[in-house]
């Protein structure tokens, strides 16, 4: 059983969670027109051994969307962050 | 290599079984060969096979990491059908019906091939109308399927629940006749000793870690125990797919995810045939040795780790008892898990890479097992004439950029909604 640390309700069990998709993979801008940057956002993944960016949903908690770290290789779960703030970070750190 | 028959079995009884010599060598690797093909499961195995059968292309290594059949090929629920609809998918299923149909005489080798049948139950109208459609895109295609009401289903299976109380109301079923079970471990075996009687080189206990480069064209592979040069490369490595195609630059669209299976403790003969259930991803047959063999969903998050987690197993015991309340009382025995490549839309790549010297056979999903032969033989045809054959000429990466997803199930591009 994978527990998950959420930020705002504490340690939960997996099952309370729903897993949503690779949280690594951000869209183009709308006025991007090359169809390969939209094809790689569509369908193409690292697939990684190892560390993986993933959103979670605490549907049956806080039903806030969640961005954790998970090692695909032991299911050990590293940092987890609502997914507003990590989506922010992300912006800040591209300014 | 002695052929097997009843004639040899009788000579080597009277001998105490002590002459058999083994089923295939365990040789040296060569330095160089024509096709290196990366992935000792069925796929890997039936594509040496079909490449020196149909090709007479022999100067052929299978590389395996581990043992033959270790991977998904060994950890598998053996169901063998080919009852699907979409352009792309019906024929090539079917080719590999056909050639299940005669593979242990092919191969001198009995991979059990047991059609014993398969039912999809329905528990709606509109899972009824939408399996009618199924059945008739089938049949229009000469792949025999029927359709069984509530009545019919009841008369073939009492066994289920029928009662006010089922949680799914059992509608009807399609069913597929020719559709069964076939022995995992002999279907890796039996493509081994035939690829190995033609010629072909296993090399297991070798993982590949690298590719050899001239220019941009790949000319070999590195392994753990040194390089092999080689004109082309093919992989086969089903839940790896994607770590390998990432050392040659390439990124898929292919996610890895854990998949369960179950054997519950040996019980009398009770289920004669296959049944999925259509509310839950849950389906069942029964072993020869008698135990229940359950499959159920993926743990959903992606995952390497070849084991699975505690929900699944409560989640596909909830689903066995609510469609056969008799099961409740017997125990599990085992439970394993193997790791899939779970493709964007749920259909594979039978294919040439984006990068010179690479192919790619992958994209199995729940359902490569039965693919095995057909894969195999399509896979060799695409090595060989660097075209793919007309079943397996949609299995491209570049269907995506097309817009031409092979999608059975019409769920858009999340691998593990498949
Ligand atoms: C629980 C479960 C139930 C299933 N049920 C069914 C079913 O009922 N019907 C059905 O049709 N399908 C089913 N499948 C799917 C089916 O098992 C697979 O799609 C199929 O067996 C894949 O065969 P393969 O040869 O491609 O892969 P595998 O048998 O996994 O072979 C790949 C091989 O590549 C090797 N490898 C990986 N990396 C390297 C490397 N770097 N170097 C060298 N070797 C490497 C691995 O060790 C492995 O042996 C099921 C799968 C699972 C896990
Ligand atoms: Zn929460």
């Amino acid at each position: 059983m994978i527990r998950i640390d959420c930020p705002v309700c504490g340690l939960r069990d997996e099952t309370e969670f729903t897993y949503g998709a690779d949280a690594s993979v951000t869209r183009p801008a709308m006025e991007d027109t090359g169809m390969q940057h939209w094809v790689d956002y569509v369908f193409n993944r690292d697939n990684p051994r190892g560390w993986h960016r993933e959103y979670w949903h605490h549907v049956q908690g806080c039903r806030q969307w969640l961005v954790l770290e998970r090692n695909t290789l032991t299911h050990q779960i590293g940092t987890c962050h609502l997914a507003r703030d990590a989506d922010l970070a992300v912006k800040e750190a591209a300014k | 290599m002695t052929k097997y028959s009843a004639f040899s079995l009788v000579r080597h009884a009277l001998s105490g079984n002590r002459n058999w010599t083994r089923a295939w060598r365990d040789p040296e690797s060569k330095p160089a060969y024509d096709v290196v093909i990366v992935g000792g499961g069925g796929h890997g195995l039936a594509t040496a096979y079909y490449l020196a059968k149909e090709h007479g292309i022999t100067n052929v290594a299978v590389v395996e990491k581990g043992w033959l059949g270790g991977g998904n090929t060994g950890r598998n629920t053996t169901i063998v059908r080919s009852n699907y609809m979409m352009p792309g998918n019906t024929m090539f299923y079917e080719r590999s019906m056909q050639l299940w149909e005669d593979l242990s005489q092919d191969l001198n080798y009995n991979v059990m091939i047991s059609q014993r049948g398969q039912y999809n139950l329905c528990h709606s109208p509109g899972q009824m109308d939408a399996a009618r459609r199924r059945g008739n895109v089938m049949r229009a295609n000469g792949i025999d399927a029927e359709l069984f009401d509530r009545a019919e289903v009841k008369r073939r299976l009492p066994y289920l629940d029928y009662s006010d109380k089922a949680r799914f109301p059992i509608h009807g079923a399609i069913y597929q006749s020719r559709a069964g079970t076939a022995r995992h471990d002999a279907v890796a075996w039996g493509f081994a000793r035939g690829a190995d009687r033609r010629g072909v080189d296993i090399l297991q206990q070798r993982e590949v870690t690298g590719y050899l480069w001239d220019g941009g064209r790949i000319a070999g592979v590195q392994t753990s125990q040194g390089e092999i040069r080689a004109k082309k490369v093919a992989l086969c490595v089903a839940g790896h797919s994607g770590h390998l195609a990432q050392m040659a630059g390439l990124r898929l669209p292919i996610e890895t995810h854990c998949l369960q299976a179950f054997v519950t403790e040996p019980y009398k003969p009770l289920v004669d045939t296959v049944i999925s259930f259509g509310a839950a991803h849950f389906y069942l047959s029964q072993s020869d040795k008698g135990g229940l063999v359950l499959g159920g969903d993926l743990d959903m998050y992606n995952s390497y780790a070849q084991k699975g987690g505690l929900p699944i197993v409560e989640h596909t015991l909830a689903s066995a008892k609510a469609l056969m309340p008799c099961m409740s009382r017997l125990k599990l025995l085992r439970h394993w898990a193997g790791v899939m490549d779970m493709s964007m839309d749920g259909s594979p790549f039978i294919t040439k890479t984006p990068v010179e010297g690479l192919y790619l056979n992958g994209g199995w999903n729940y359902g490569g097992f039965k693919a095995t032969p057909a894969s195999g033989w399509c896979f060799a045809y695409t090595i060989a004439r660097d075209a793919p054959h007309k079943d397996n000429a949609e299995f491209t990466l570049e269907r995506f950029n097309r817009g031409y997803q092979i999608d059975e199930k019409g769920v858009g591009p999340q691998p593990n909604a498949h």
